[in-house]
């Protein structure tokens, strides 16, 4: 933008005492405006102006910066490997599909499995999601029941959790923890990869911790305070969310990744924005740097089949996933990149054509009378 | 008596010393429950205790605020609140705070300047009492130049035969002094003892706004005495020349004529108020929509999909059907959307508009040094009208004129005196008597007298003798002259100074120093001025014996009365009283007549006889006066030059030329007031024809509305070829073709015409005819006439009015009009306590408008341009958001941001661009008046440019959303986690929103002083700095509930993803609105763009600004809806200069007069144009300039 500085814009002449003929000694009070700046709007001021010469290098320059960052986000979101299973099971050649109607609390679980071929190996470390669609974790109904407090480790919420959290709030009169509709939804298939080598199925080492946020997990989760660790007796006079099979502090072994600091149970809480969506599940670390982290080939995905989403024609994924600086595939990023800077750089040209073909190329020239 | 049931019944009770206080009471049973009025006028609307309650009262008057009190109680229902009560708790309070507060201080100030306090004497023991406390049936003294208080009885003065004099300017704009007198019973009631004698009882008319009238009987020890207007003192007159007279209050405070004329107070509202009102009843409509669609798809979501979702989210207690709950989520929708109808919006324009008024109020080039005034801007709420006036209403005496009359130039002898000015005034050190005020610049004159011209002589002897001037002389040579009319003072004063002084007259003598030597004249006879003579004469018998008339009068009447052998002499005189009528001087031509003795004895014995006669005495007296002046002797004329104000005419030549037509309603003298027009360049010899409408019947004044408008229409038609004209006809109304006239006119008409044309029946055709004009004088108006006028022209034109004046006859234009403007600084303040702005000079009127009044308009525009776009932008996202979430009113932002955006993130920069911005710097726009333009057309801010903010709004909120969805829908974390969660994703597409809106701001934004820069910078700053304080650990930890987004800062916006998401969402957003605008600067300049250009050019090279004028006339004009007329006036080459008059035209100046000589033009300038030779009419510029028009 054209930029020009116009300070002063005219000396000030007026004489100072012009304003009091005969002043009586000076002092008399004048009502005479104070010539600043300020109050006589002359402050100094940069007036830009959107000329050819500005505003076309503008567009060329957005042009040239925005292709190769699109061709570049295009490129690397292209080299990120991603294989998704959906395992909804509604088709009836689905080996899931005896488990479709299966409700929160049967027992033994459904268990399906899936066979899949990789045809390209992930080299680097893989990213193991499960996706649902059609689930509405943004309904705002859902978004708001749950008690923060609570889940920080409040002991007074623990046991008189919110109200935002009914009707999952209470259950025979017992404060539910972790309370409200998400804690209570919570995504519970358990999914287990084989590696299929020559009919023999190898398991492949599914890392659970480090799958959420860091401060999700310090700071915003906790446990609920207390004498001694036992996270039982901690959770004492509660009672665990009416689906769950069973109580929170029972979510795990390890006890750094029990109780509400659970990183599955983080993960879920952290609602998503969208109906379709992704959210970890598992890492699958790369062992050395020889063997690809997971080799092209056959492999199995078994199933502990507990979530039910076949009454809203929700659908359940599995995806593998590599990542890159900028996260997972991400085509649409590149392509709008592409496109806008393309668009930009075309509109640059067209501007210009159109300045010099008609433009008023110099607002300078003297305007004729 | 009692015409009517209400006849006002006051009596004077009998005074003694028990009982001094101001005593009223009533006689009449009938008007017994009417209390005496007080004279106070109340207008503060607070006091300290019913403060809150009333002021909140009328702020949830306001429906906005109502509304979003609604939306308040909205929220706590726990079904529907889809945000935080505190969302709309926290805007509503601190607008009303903001707003208690400017009414508290507004009503406060209003409070000091109340009432216009000056102390009265109360009858009995004469006690001191202020005006307020005056009653009716107070006896009150008043003394010379003071204030009269009320409307009073007179009752005695100081002067024989209880006459006092007073000067009615505040009423009715006329200067000279009028007499009153008492009637003769009460006359005598001199002292204090004997008024308190005083037991009368008055009978009156009702309270009316008749200043001319007055009706109503004393009845007093049995007597009755008839009251006329010759009785009465009026409320807002000036006693002058009368040391004290006494009087009986008859009306006081809102029943004093004056006040009754005033026009009654209209809360004033601008257009844009009215159109803001409008399109947020729009939004509101356009809020119920969605709020319906959304509501809609909610019943339907949850009839197909919410109801199997119902496994992981059951419904709400107490809903059963998905109707119920789309029934709900309609009004959550209500809740969240409410931000399209910003409650910040009428505050946040309050603001601007106080910043406005302070601009006005520390405007130095508006303070006038001389009466240490500077502007007020005394109503805060109407500044961006100032930038839209059509139409000014012009007051004249003290508004166009400073009302002092100064000798200027005369004729002696074919000999012109005073046009050559030397830089020394004329030294009158030889003349004792002389008054040292006076100031003469051409020393020729001096001369020829000290050489003893007799023509010179008899000239200033004339000047000497023939007036109605009375003198004083305090201490030996100390003169006073109390003169009736000012004109008259001038010129006595005059020959005083040049060595004629006029010293002392009795009934029957008057004395005159003539170069030292005192001479006494016998005066025989005093031949009165009236209008239809429009000249006066004396006949005064010399001390040698010889018995002379002389005369005075206006040249139209007496150059016929010359002896024929003033013939070469009278060619010169005419020559030099044109030229001095040019120049907007009052000319009057002078003569003398040497009369016979027998001759006069027996003239005046026929006098004595015809003064005597029972009947037709009039027209007997006026038959002899004729016949005596007669056949006189031409001794020269002078020129008067009544003073216009410093500026004046420069500052209408450049307000027609920003387009704003100017009309003078004036109470003075038609001729007086053309006078004027010619002097302040109103009425200009170019102009084609002034038609003057001076109709008695209602059916004259239609003649000559008719007339005119057939003139201006054959003028037309003959000059533009007949086809185009038939298609104007036939295109459009009759008052377009009358729009487009060519040529110039203007129009002249006085009072009684006025109240003919302002009928019901005829008020159209009149303004039809009126605007028409370039120029508009209405003449002996009253004030409520004023009024009427403004009234018509709102009525009709839809244009925004301006009246401007400066006297208490003024007050009713000035209530009426959109804009009232009062002169400050001179006696009186009535007109400036009733105005929105006052000002001490009537040049800064130029400044007010074409400097404030735009710059207001196009800040107010374009901020309210930038502030719908804000809130549609923002508001928007949820609307799209609503069909990926179930339409179930969940938010896209944090509540925090919701609360925040309007008053912190987005508020600063868009006040400080709608207080501070210029496009172009103040002097160009006084360069260039047409750059006012915009605002008269209301291009800046309409329902289109509304509509286009709104889709560009909707445009930005569009991409706002599905961008970041985009990007999202997949995406991962650069640490492989879920990046689509809701809360990265409010962060997301709030961050970008603050971005655009910022980017969109600076581009708005043409004046970026320091403050701007602070406030956007500062904005981004601080919207970042509170998203991590509202993400951190600290507060989390305390309200773990209240600041879920915890942590969310720092883990989304350290994803490269997340900042190429916002780049690009910025980017596409700005990048067509750069385009667009680029194109329109490039391909279609408005004025304000090209003007703003050059100046950056003409800085860039060298710091010099323009040369003035060069741009004057743009060739683009900034509508293709602007007339023919408009567009032609546009190629006018005549330079802006002012000065396009008197001495730059070349010398042989031709008189512009039809053809055919319209009655009414010969009327008023007859006597400049009698002379001329018909060919020469032909050159008129306004034709040539048609003919050279290809069209």
């Amino acid at each position: 933008m054209a930029v020009n500085y116009s300070a002063k814009e005219e000396a000030d002449g007026h004489p100072a005492g012009g304003a009091m003929p005969g002043g009586a000694g000076g002092a008399v009070k004048t009502r005479k405006p104070d010539n600043t700046a300020f109050k006589q709007q002359r402050l100094p001021a940069w007036q830009p102006i959107l000329t050819a010469g500005t505003v076309l290098p503008a567009f060329f320059i957005i042009g040239l910066i925005f292709i190769p960052i699109g061709i570049g986000i295009f490129v690397t979101s292209n080299n990120i490997r991603e294989y998704e299973i959906d395992y909804t099971g509604t088709e009836p050649s689905s080996p899931c599909n005896k488990c479709l109607n299966v409700s929160w609390d049967s027992t033994p679980p459904c268990t399906c499995t899936i066979n899949f071929t990789l045809e390209h190996s992930f080299e680097s470390n893989v990213f193991m999601y499960y996706g649902l669609s059609n689930f509405y974790q943004n309904h705002r109904r859902y978004v708001k029941s749950r008690d923060d407090s609570q889940l920080n480790g409040d002991n007074s919420s623990l046991l008189n959790p919110s109200k935002e959290c009914e009707p999952y709030r209470t259950n025979e009169d017992k404060p539910i923890a972790p309370c409200g509709a998400i804690a209570n939804s919570m995504f519970n298939d358990t999914l287990e990869l084989y590696r299929i080598d020559n009919d023999t199925r190898t398991p492949i080492t599914l890392i659970k911790k480090g799958i959420a946020w860091w401060t999700d997990k310090n700071v915003k989760f906790r446990n609920p305070t207390g004498d001694g660790n036992n996270l039982t007796a901690l959770f004492q006079g509660t009672t665990k969310p009416v689906n769950w099979p069973k109580p929170v502090y029972m979510l795990d072994s390890e006890p750094d990744n029990n109780g509400f600091i659970n990183e599955d149970f983080i993960v879920w809480m952290r609602t998503a924005a969208l109906p379709t969506f992704r959210k970890l599940y598992r890492l699958i670390e790369r062992k050395n740097n020889l063997q690809p982290t997971l080799q092209a080939g056959k492999y199995s995905l078994d199933i502990a089949y507990n979530y039910p989403v076949h009454s809203f024609d929700g659908r359940k994924r599995m995806i593998l996933s590599t990542i890159s600086w900028m996260g997972g595939k991400n085509p649409f990023l590149g392509i709008a990149y592409i496109t806008v800077g393309s668009i930009c750089f075309f509109l640059g040209v067209v501007l210009l054509i159109i300045h010099h073909k008609y433009g008023n190329r110099n607002t300078s020239a003297d305007i004729p009378n | 008596m009692a015409q009517d049931g209400t006849a006002r019944h006051c009596t004077a009770l009998h005074c003694s010393a028990w009982h001094c206080s101001a005593l009223h009471t009533t006689h009449d049973p009938l008007s017994c429950a009417v209390h005496p009025q007080s004279n106070c006028i109340k207008t503060s609307k607070y006091n300290i205790i019913t403060f809150l309650p009333v002021n909140l009262f009328e702020q949830f008057q306001e429906v906005a605020n109502t509304y979003f009190l609604f939306l308040l109680i909205l929220q706590l229902i726990p079904q529907i609140s889809s945000l935080s009560w505190f969302t709309t708790i926290v805007p509503l309070v601190l607008v009303l705070t903001i707003t208690a507060v400017k009414d508290a201080t507004d009503d406060y100030v209003k409070r000091c300047q109340l009432p216009p306090n000056s102390t009265a004497l109360s009858l009995c023991s004469l006690r001191q009492e202020q005006w307020m406390n005056v009653r009716v049936g107070d006896i009150i003294k008043l003394e010379n130049n003071q204030f009269v208080a009320a409307d009073l009885l007179l009752l005695s003065s100081s002067e024989p035969h209880g006459l006092c004099y007073i000067e009615t300017a505040e009423l009715d704009g006329e200067t000279n002094m009028k007499v009153r007198q008492a009637i003769p019973v009460t006359s005598e009631l001199g002292d204090t003892s004997k008024l308190a004698g005083f037991d009368g009882e008055v009978i009156c008319e009702p309270p009316n706004n008749k200043l001319d009238k007055f009706g109503g009987t004393l009845y007093w020890k049995e007597n009755k005495y008839p009251l006329s207007n010759q009785n009465m003192l009026l409320r807002g007159c000036v006693l002058r020349n009368t040391e004290w007279c006494f009087g009986l209050v008859i009306f006081a405070g809102p029943d004093t004529k004056l006040m009754q004329n005033s026009g009654r107070t209209k809360f004033k509202r601008t257009s844009i108020d009215r159109l803001m009102n409008t399109l947020v009843l729009w939004i509101f409509g356009f809020l119920v929509c969605m709020g319906v669609i959304l509501a809609i798809g909610n019943a339907i979501w949850e009839h197909e999909v919410g109801v199997c979702f119902q496994i992981y989210l059951p419904w709400d207690e107490g809903v059963h059907s998905a109707f119920f709950s789309g029934f709900l989520s309609f009004w959550s929708y209500i809740i969240i959307l409410n931000t399209v109808v910003p409650i910040s919006l009428y505050v946040s324009v309050e603001v601007i508009r106080l910043g406005h008024s302070y601009f006005i109020n520390w405007d130095k080039k508006m303070y006038c040094a001389k009466r240490r005034t500077p502007a007020e801007a005394r109503t805060t709420t109407l500044n961006e009208e100032l930038g839209q006036v059509e139409y000014i209403f012009s007051d004249k005496t003290g508004t166009l004129t400073q009302n002092i009359m100064v000798f200027s130039k005369c004729s002696v002898n074919g000999h012109s005196y005073g046009e050559h000015k030397r830089p020394e005034p004329v030294d009158f050190s030889f003349n004792p008597l002389a008054d040292p005020r006076f100031q003469f610049w051409d020393p020729s004159l001096l001369e020829a007298i000290k050489l003893g011209d007799p023509h010179v002589h008899e000239f200033f002897r004339l000047l000497s003798l023939c007036h109605t001037v009375m003198s004083e002389e305090k201490s030996e040579g100390e003169l006073y002259y109390k003169a009736q009319s000012p004109d008259e003072g001038a010129l006595v004063t005059a020959a005083r100074n040049f060595g004629f002084v006029f010293r002392s007259r009795t009934p029957k003598t008057i004395t005159v120093h003539e170069l030292g030597r005192a001479i006494t004249y016998q005066l025989l006879a005093i031949l009165d001025f009236n209008n239809i003579r429009k000249r006066m004469s004396v006949i005064v018998r010399s001390p040698e014996g010889k018995i002379r008339l002389y005369c005075k009068g206006a040249d139209t009447i007496l150059l016929e009365r010359l002896h024929p052998v003033n013939q070469d002499l009278t060619n010169v005189t005419t020559d030099h009283l044109n030229e001095y009528a040019g120049e907007g001087l009052r000319t009057l031509v002078l003569a003398y007549k040497d009369l016979e003795e027998s001759y006069y004895e027996e003239w005046s014995e026929r006098l004595r006889r015809a003064s005597s006669a029972p009947e037709a005495r009039e027209d007997r007296l006026a038959q002899l006066y004729d016949e005596v002046e007669h056949d006189m002797m031409l001794l020269g004329a002078t020129a008067i030059e009544d003073k216009l104000q410093q500026g004046v005419p420069e500052t209408i030549a450049i307000l027609t030329l920003a387009n704003i037509k100017i009309w003078v309603l004036t109470g003075d003298k038609q001729e007086t007031a053309v006078n004027i027009g010619y002097s302040c360049k109103m009425l200009t010899d170019d102009m084609t024809e002034v038609f003057v409408v001076t109709g008695h019947t209602v059916l004259e004044v239609r003649e000559e509305l008719r007339k005119a408008r057939e003139k201006m229409m054959d003028a037309s038609r003959s000059i533009s070829n007949g086809f185009s004209y038939q298609e104007k006809l036939s295109s459009s109304k009759l008052t377009s073709v009358l729009e487009a006239i060519a040529g110039e006119y203007a129009l002249v008409i006085n009072g009684h015409s006025l109240a003919h044309a302002l009928e019901a029946d005829m008020e159209v055709e009149f303004l039809e005819t009126a605007c028409a004009c370039k120029a508009v004088i209405c003449c002996r108006v009253t004030p409520l006439q004023k009024a009427q006028v403004v009234e018509l022209v709102k009525k009709y034109k839809k244009a925004v009015t301006l009246a401007i004046g400066d006297g208490a006859n003024d007050v009713s234009m000035i209530k009426t009009a959109h804009i009232g403007v009062g002169i400050s600084g001179q006696e009186g303040i009535q007109a400036v306590l009733a105005s929105d702005y006052s000002f001490s000079q009537f040049k800064f009127l130029q400044r007010l408008l074409l400097v404030h009044g735009r710059w207001s308009y196009l800040r107010m525009c374009k901020f309210l341009c930038y502030f719908f776009y804000k809130n549609f932008a923002f508001t928007m996202v949820h609307f799209w958001f609503g069909f990926f979430c179930g339409f179930s009113a969940q938010t896209v932002y944090d509540q925090y941001f919701i609360t925040l955006y309007n008053i912190v993130y987005t508020s600063l920069p868009v006040l400080a661009m709608g207080v501070f911005d210029q496009d172009v710097p103040e002097q160009r726009s006084m360069e260039y008046p047409k750059l006012y333009e915009p605002g008269q057309l209301n291009l800046l801010f309409n329902k289109r440019e509304f509509f286009i903010c709104i889709a560009q709004g909707i445009y930005t909120s569009v991409l706002m959303f599905f961008i970041p969805y985009g990007v999202f829908a997949d995406a991962t974390r650069d640490d492989g986690a879920q990046l689509a969660d809701y809360q990265s994703f409010a962060v997301t597409v709030a961050t970008s929103l603050v971005i655009v809106v910022s980017v969109q701001i600076g581009l708005d934004t043409g004046f970026w002083t320091a403050i701007n820069h602070f406030f956007i910078w500062g904005s981004l700053a601080t919207y970042f700095a509170i998203l991590f304080a509202m993400h951190s650990d600290g507060l989390f930890q305390m309200f773990p509930n209240q600041f879920r987004f915890v942590g969310n800062a720092q883990n989304t916006l350290a994803q490269p993803t997340v900042w190429l998401t916002i780049a690009l969402t910025t980017v596409v957003c700005i990048m067509p609105v750069v385009a667009f605008r680029f194109l329109k600067l490039d391909l279609k300049p408005e004025l304000s763009d090209t003007v703003r250009a050059r100046g950056r050019r003409g800085w860039a090279r060298g710091g010099r600004p323009l040369p003035w004028g060069s741009l004057t006339h743009p060739p683009v004009l900034s509508s293709g809806a602007l007339h023919s007329a408009r567009a032609e006036e546009a190629e006018d080459p005549a330079p802006v200069h002012a000065a396009r008059g008197a001495r730059g035209l070349p010398p042989l100046r031709l008189r512009l007069l039809p053809p055919g000589g319209l009655r009414g033009a010969h009327h008023v300038r007859q006597e400049h144009a009698a002379q001329l030779p018909g060919a020469l009419q032909l050159q008129r510029p306004a034709q040539r300039r048609l003919d050279r028009d290809p069209a």
